[in-house]
């Protein structure tokens, strides 16, 4: 993986992490969005037999940057289970992963739209949301109140054209006032982040960080390519 | 002939009067499909086209049912083509009136309205013709067993056409449930000459083998020797390109010289530029149209009806016009590009005359140097009569999945009873008890390791040790996702918010900007902008138009022809026949390199602008090239040599790097086929996108759901986010066996390049030359033109980095961002 990508905001220095994860090395925290945990079982109840596995996958990447990065505090922006019955869903494995994962750690839940109380016996709190200095963390952006704002939620997606081909994946999105975090569950699609009610949480000018194959990519908006509307969020249900 | 006479004797004195009135004397190979079908023998008739292949289907039935009239579903009927099944049904019904006959005949299809099908459920006509996909929903209701109960014959027509799709496979083991609720059906094939005729046999067979012991393998007659040429242009023989542009002015001469012409070309993209540049040539104003799979149906049937009337002087088209309607008019065949095959070739041939006394005329038009040695190839391989063609391969799992679940939409099932059954079908024959087991595995409830879907499982076994659907909606989610086409996502294009044009890609689509032009269904358009899952177009505009790029247009050039070309190129004896411009070529060739020969390979490098280009000559297809240059870019990049890009064709492949490479029996050693091969093949997108249609096609994504198919959703979940997951947890999961068994064929040719690579050990022939080869120009032209493979991400990405790097050093970003 390369390395993590310095940025700025409201006066706090953050790295964003190729792994997805956002860092606050001042104050030795993690940051992590939209885990999503147990979506396949939620799609299974309907029918759409999808691999039991997503939430493995995503607890051990989880669990590979937490290691990497020696956190003494992490923060989970909301929509962490997929549904109010994920917590019961999870598989033993994974209970006990998660709980040793948040054990010695200050953990917290803030509470997301699909999960506006999750299970509390996981070890951790729970808040909805939390201001640390120049920093406030919530699940969703607040329109009307930038500043130095963290939040995940939209899942953000962005695409670049490269030699006749484009690139798309996860990313960050930052305008140096706010900033949203890529969805960091397995089975997690995203929207791209040229939508409107992405675009307009953002000033005119804004930079994302891609996600590609193990690096991570600073973009400025102008380079992204324009979506279509009605096209990207037809693939990324639930 | 008085074996003729007897048999003719056998016919109802109606049908004789009947072919007495017509004035036609049955052909041999109609009279030999009687006999068959008197011995209640399957029959597989192998024809040219024109052979009067339809009428030998159905004759026995008819006879049949003339003599002992009854109801209920005597012949079934299916077509790949709902277009030809509908024409077949107005062919019968002339036979069927003019002799008198109390005979039904109806069409079932995806047109066919709800109200019909379900009458037809309850009283089926003698006669159904119906497409693959519209019998497997059929035999998956639960009165199946009433339906087909007295079914006396299948009729399987275009069955080259058929056999070795994933259609084809549905289709089979259609075929083999049929066999069990109507025991005493026989069998009627009927095919274009084709390479593997033991294939079809075992196909048509109920025992799945060939030799088969219950069918009768009939010959047509021979048609006359086609007449073909090669259509060069007076002075200059283009280098590189794929359009065959430069040739319209002739093309348009030899259009008006003719009273109907089919004008074939490869690709949906180059039949929109051909359509376009005859339009500017059409300075007579004859009527020309254009005909791809992509226009809407409505067009698209316009079009034939006018081909049918003899209203038109040309149509440009793809493959879509390869199968279907006869069209008397039809006198010329014109191919643009090259043909890629040589049964391709023959196929398209046969659509002009179809009549057997009469040769069929065709004229090629290569579109560059290599295309020339290429179409030459192609006519020798014609007249010689040798076809090519893979052999067919076992069947696909993902659409035994289909199938399993179908049946048990029918019924419970004993899962040993479905395996004896489906092992009768031909491209499950091989396939062993434990695969099946773990298909049926994956249909009940996923068949993953992880036993955590116990609870949603879609197949409940009963008291008995018999498997049945959980619920409704299992059934009703099969029903709306039944078959094998799975569409890339696209988008229908309509005109000034009215009619519909036909459907581009949604790919494409996220290029263009509101007031961009494109070029579609023949017509400059203005791009407006999307509406719902509509791109809104108006006619006209200004500036250099788009052509929409389709994934999967164009086939490789098959090994067949790839082995004539390379003989043409070894023996300088053979270029007498050549165009002048191509002997020439090939004589500086030999004198500035070597020429490749067929039992080495060549390769050649050679430094250029301050780069280091290595050029093969493996002639094995752009899919097997794209893999090659995957492979060998890795490679190189781990010796340090910097590799920076590579183009494919599919006569050889170029690589361009910071280094040149020395050994070059070391770079194209056989081991890349180990980890490199599996490495690249897991992150690939290539198996990506094989891995969608998997697992659309299995039933593990569903492409409707109930409720929401209103809404044009397509596939409604990210399946590269469950292939990702499935890969690191399960990676011997049966939909990922099921990938790799389709991606070792298809987009990424391994098997081809594995024969390649095994073949030329030992062999490489390196040329170090101060200079490009004359050979290895037209590859060299196709740098930056040609699209980057799709596997080719991370190289991409090294590039996009760099642009990055050096904009960001420009300063521009970091400064101009309000922090």
């Amino acid at each position: 993986m390369t390395k993590p990508i310095a940025l700025r905001l409201n006066g706090a220095d953050l790295a964003a992490d190729p792994a997805g994860v956002l860092l606050w090395p001042a104050r030795r925290t993690l940051v992590v969005a939209d885990l999503h945990l147990e979506k396949g079982s939620g799609f299974a109840r309907r029918g759409v037999l999808l691999p039991p596995f997503d939430s493995t996958a995503t607890l051990a990447r989880l669990a590979a940057a937490i290691d990497s990065h020696r956190p003494e505090r992490v923060i989970c922006l909301g929509d962490s289970f997929h549904d109010s019955g994920a917590g019961a869903r999870l598989g033993e494995d994974d209970r006990s992963r998660l709980r040793t994962m948040t054990d010695g750690i200050d953990w917290i839940w803030i509470t997301g739209n699909h999960d506006p109380e999750p299970p509390s016996d996981w070890g951790g709190r729970v808040l909805s949301e939390l201001t640390d200095g120049p920093l406030v963390l919530r699940h969703e952006a607040q329109v009307d109140n930038p500043h130095g704002e963290i939040s995940g939620h939209y899942h953000p997606k962005a695409r670049v054209q490269v030699r006749g081909r484009s690139v798309s994946g996860r990313c960050f999105a930052t305008d140096g006032r706010r900033l949203v975090l890529p969805a960091f569950g397995a089975y997690t699609g995203g929207l791209d982040v040229l939508r409107p009610d992405l675009r307009c949480l953002f000033a005119r000018r804004f930079e994302v960080l891609l996600l590609a194959a193990d690096r991570i990519l600073r973009i400025p908006s102008e380079r992204l390519m324009v979506p279509s509307p009605d096209l990207e969020d037809l693939r990324t249900t639930g | 002939m008085d074996g003729t006479h007897d048999l003719t004797a056998t016919l109802p004195s109606t049908f004789r009067d009947w072919f007495a009135a017509k004035g036609w004397t049955p052909h041999g190979h109609q009279l030999a499909m009687l006999s068959a079908a008197q011995a209640g023998r399957s029959a597989l008739l192998i024809a040219p086209t024109g052979g009067g292949k339809t009428l030998a289907g159905f004759l026995a039935s008819l006879a049949d049912l003339a003599e002992n009239p009854r109801d209920g579903l005597h012949t079934l009927y299916i077509s790949p083509l709902k277009a030809l099944a509908v024409d077949i049904h107005r062919n019968l019904t002339a036979p069927i009136e003019e002799m008198g006959l109390s005979v039904t005949a109806e069409t079932r299809t995806g047109d066919t309205p709800q109200s019909k099908r379900q009458r037809q459920r309850r009283s089926p006509p003698n006669l159904l013709l119906t497409t693959p996909e519209s019998l497997a929903l059929l035999i998956s209701y639960p009165d199946a067993e009433v339906i087909f109960g007295n079914l006396r014959c299948v009729v399987i027509d275009e069955l080259h056409a058929l056999a070795g799709t994933k259609r084809g496979e549905l289709l089979a083991l259609a075929l083999a449930r049929i066999a069990r609720l109507a025991p005493d059906a026989r069998r009627v094939g009927l095919s274009a000459t084709v390479a593997h005729p033991a294939a079809l046999e075992a196909y048509l067979s109920r025992t799945g083998r060939a030799p088969a012991p219950d069918v009768d393998v009939v010959r047509g007659g021979e048609a006359a020797q086609a007449e073909v040429k090669i259509l060069l242009p007076d002075g200059r023989l283009p280098w590189s390109g794929h359009m065959g542009l430069y040739a319209v002015d002739r093309i348009y001469a030899a259009i008006k010289a003719h009273r109907t012409t089919i004008v074939f070309v490869n690709t949906r993209a180059q039949s929109e530029l051909i359509f376009q540049a005859l339009w500017h040539a059409n300075a007579d104003h004859l009527p020309i149209a254009l005909h791809h799979g992509s226009l809407a149906a409505e067009q698209r049937r316009k079009v034939e009806a006018r081909m049918s009337r003899g209203g038109l002087r040309a149509v440009v088209a793809t493959s879509s016009l390869d199968l279907g309607i006869d069209w008397a008019a039809v006198d010329l065949v014109l191919q643009v590009g090259a043909p890629k095959g040589a049964s391709r070739l023959l196929q398209r041939i046969g659509r002009a005359n179809h009549r057997l006394d009469e040769p069929s005329r065709a004229l090629l038009v290569p579109a560059n140097r290599f295309e020339v040695l290429e179409c030459k190839a192609a006519m020798d391989a014609v007249r010689a009569g040798e076809l090519d063609g893979d052999a067919p391969r076992p069947g696909g799992l993902d659409v035994l999945a289909q199938h399993v679940l179908g049946t048990a939409c029918t019924g419970a099932f004993y899962p040993s009873e479905l395996y004896a059954e489906v092992i009768t079908a031909a491209p499950y024959s091989d396939l062993d008890r434990e695969t099946f087991d773990a298909v049926v595995e994956f249909v009940r409830s996923g068949g993953y390791a992880l036993r955590a879907y116990e609870r949603w499982q879609k197949l409940r076994p009963t008291d008995d040790g018999r498997l049945r659907v959980s619920n409704p909606r299992v059934v009703q989610a099969y029903r709306m996702n039944v078959g094998t086409i799975v569409e890339a996502d696209t988008l229908k294009v309509r005109l000034s918010r009215g009619r519909v044009l036909g459907e581009i890609e949604e790919y494409f689509v996220q290029w263009l900007r509101p007031g961009d032009t494109f070029m579609f269904a023949g017509r400059l358009l203005t791009f407006q902008g999307i509406r719902e899952r509509y791109v809104e177009a108006t006619p006209g505009g200004q500036g250099q138009p788009a052509v929409p790029v389709y994934g999967g247009g164009r086939l490789p050039l098959t090994t067949q022809l790839a082995s004539r070309v390379r003989d043409m190129l070894e023996d300088p004896n053979l270029w007498a026949t050549l165009p002048g411009p191509v002997a020439e070529w090939l004589e500086l060739q030999r004198w500035r390199s070597v020429l490749p020969r067929a039992d080495t390979l060549l390769v050649e490098s050679f430094p250029r602008a301050d780069r280091e280009y290595l050029v093969a000559y493996t002639f094995e297809g752009r899919n097997a090239h794209q893999t090659l240059g995957m492979l060998l870019t890795r490679r190189m990049e781990r010796l340090g040599l910097g590799p920076l890009g590579f183009v494919a064709t599919d006569y050889v492949i170029a690589v361009w790097s910071v280094r040149p490479c020395e050994d070059m029996a070391a770079l194209f050693d056989q081991d890349m086929l180990g980890d490199d091969l599996e490495e690249w093949m897991a992150e690939s997108s290539l198996l990506k996108r094989t891995f969608r249609t998997v697992a659309v096609i299995a039933g593990l994504i569903e492409r409707k759901l109930p409720g929401h198919e209103k809404t044009g959703r397509q596939v409604t979940f990210n399946s590269d986010l469950i292939y990702d997951v499935l890969r690191r947890h399960q990676p011997d999961h049966i939909l990922l066996q099921a990938t790799r068994q389709d991606a070792g064929r298809g987009l990424t040719d391994i098997a081809r390049l594995a024969g390649l690579l095994t073949r030329v050990q030992g062999k490489i022939v390196h040329r170090r030359l101060d200079r490009v080869s004359p050979l290895a120009v037209p590859v060299l032209l196709e740098i930056g033109r040609e699209q980057v493979a799709g596997g080719a991400v991370d190289l991409l990405m090294d590039e996009l980095t760099e642009e990055l790097v050096a904009e960001a050093t420009g300063g521009t970003l970091q400064g101009s961002l309000p922090i």
